[in-house]
């Protein structure tokens, strides 16, 4: 395994670095430790290898990650993850806002809670939350599955598009358009194999409920013009 | 953006080293507000009969010591007094607003930042670093702080328009966000007898709360109230004179995070800011939820 010292470098030398063309082929392991809440930690990975990153971090930690697999050990700031494409990322502690945002996908773990705005815009990723997420989660959603193993903030799926969200635990409120769907056993399929994927084989999908868009915003509805 | 921070001492490793480990968080915080930065720092508590006061002269030449003279004519008492670059602070046996029109008239060039029984503001234009090193913020001993590092969006750069704004006694607030309806709010505070001294939003926050801790409400109170009369986008942490408070606007964009260990409770805009407390790592550390008070008391 090969290590990055944040003490020692900084983010454009490790990023650089982490860019090589060669990258895979000279180490599958990398780790990366004193991040101490630094900003856009592994941004832009495009190679198939392991990142273990020891300590919190700050904004956009994985971004635009392709097919590399990071792990925080830690909290991770604002945007982790955001417009990941493939690959995978986990954190071990709380993720702030918007984790996952507007991703096209691969798969994003969060151990902790994810804060407001988890999964906005999503466009094909799957998140999968073993706690809480906060308000407006999956707002604007049009692709992917949103996975809350505890509870949901207020405006859960607010202007929701295709994206699937299950929910185990109270949801605050469902956001504009936003409803429950019936859990049928394709979907509980659908969510074991996420569940499984994240590594959550002890969390049955029994007590989980399903939401989605009820599409009556795509198109113009001559009942709303009052509203205009 | 601006960057925002606090730090509360559990612990008298804490407190004797309050300055530095605050002044190490606000310098984190560079990147976040170039303009203009300042600290409000609770220490060393006047007696029962005595106020402080912090002052801000336009250089470093004024004459302090003119000052402390004619304070002491006036008390028939001597004045404590410390100066630090172009700002000091004295120690009175009588409440500031009193001397207020007597300032005005014999000293017009100096500006009061705060006044109380503990707080004490520095504040400059440019970088953390500037304020702490024209200052010596780093050797500072004291119960509790915060610090703000400003990128200015809505009035001037200047230092009077620079955080933390004190419109209270021993009250303090530093802001990250904007506010929309500051105007008609200052208007109908003024009525009320807040006094402003800028055109800032953060100073109608300011003002706000401290004419509902005037009313009679708690600090909590206060800001509970404050969920519902200001609009805008805010992250706040206000200092008193026992403790500080966090909370953030229901739609919380602006961000913050807190951690907590057996020897102190900070809050800061980014965990970066965090990071340099001693056993950062492994404290208890959550982002605040929005509309929620998070507060501490000594």
């Amino acid at each position: 395994m090969a290590e990055f010292d944040l003490d020692q470098i900084n983010i454009r030398e490790l990023n650089s670095s982490l860019h090589a063309s060669d990258v895979a082929a000279m180490e599958s392991n990398w780790k990366i430790v004193n991040t101490k809440g630094r900003h856009a930690i592994a941004v832009g990975i495009d190679a198939k290898i392991n990142i273990t990153i020891d300590g919190h971090v700050g904004y956009y930690c994985a971004g635009m990650n392709k097919q590399a697999t990071i792990t925080i050990n830690g909290h991770c700031g604002p945007g982790i993850a955001e417009n990941m494409m493939s690959g995978e990322v986990r954190v071990t502690g709380n993720a702030s806002q918007y984790a996952g945002a507007t991703a096209h996908g691969g798969l994003l773990v969060i151990e902790g809670n994810a804060s407001s705005r988890c999964g906005i815009s999503m466009k094909g990723i799957d998140i999968v939350v073993k706690g809480n997420v906060g308000h407006m989660s999956a707002f604007m959603a049009q692709k992917g599955r949103l996975v809350v193993c505890g509870d949901a903030g207020e405006a859960l799926g607010d202007s929701l598009y295709e994206a699937r969200i299950y929910v185990r635990g109270k949801v605050s409120s469902l956001g504009a358009d936003c409803i429950e769907k019936p859990m049928k056993s394709k979907h509980k399929a659908e969510l074991r194999e996420l569940l499984d994927n994240a590594n959550l084989l002890n969390i049955s999908t029994d007590e989980f409920r399903r939401y989605g868009s009820a599409r009556t915003l795509y198109h113009f509805s001559i009942d709303n013009l009052g509203a205009y | 953006m601006c960057g925002i921070v606090g730090l509360f001492s559990k612990s008298p490793e804490i407190e004797s080293n309050l300055g530095k480990y605050l002044s190490q968080m606000l310098i984190e915080m560079s990147e976040r507000g170039p303009d203009s930065s300042g600290v409000a720092i609770y220490r060393t508590p006047t007696d029962k009969s005595h106020f402080k006061i912090t002052l801000i002269a336009p250089d470093e030449a004024y004459d302090w010591s003119k000052l402390a003279d004619d304070l002491s004519k006036i008390f028939a008492q001597p004045v404590d007094y410390e100066v630090r670059a172009n700002q000091a602070t004295y120690v009175i046996p009588q409440r500031e607003e009193k001397l207020r029109d007597w300032f005005f008239e014999n000293h017009p060039s100096l500006k009061l930042l705060s006044s109380g029984k503990s707080i004490e503001i520095y504040k400059s234009l440019g970088l953390p670093s500037r304020v702490i090193e024209n200052f010596n913020i780093h050797e500072l001993t004291g119960t509790h702080a915060l610090g703000h590092s400003r990128m200015a969006t809505e009035s001037a750069v200047t230092v009077q328009h620079s955080h933390p704004f004190s419109t209270g006694e021993d009250l303090c607030l530093v802001h990250n966000g904007s506010l929309s309806n500051h105007n008609r709010l200052r208007r109908k505070l003024i009525k009320k007898g807040i006094v402003f001294h800028t055109d800032n939003d953060s100073e109608v926050a300011a003002g706000y709360i401290t004419s509902r801790l005037i009313d009679g409400d708690d600090l909590d109170e206060a800001l509970a109230a404050a969920v519902y009369d200001l609009d805008g986008f805010y992250t706040f942490a206000v200092g008193t004179k026992d403790g500080f408070a966090v909370m953030r606007d229901p739609i919380a964009c602006k961000p913050a995070v807190i951690a907590e260990t057996d020897s102190w409770v900070a809050m800061a805009s980014e965990y970066r800011a965090l990071a340099v407390l001693p056993e950062a790592e492994n404290a208890d550390c959550w982002e605040p939820v929005p509309s929620k008070i998070y507060s501490w008391k000594h």
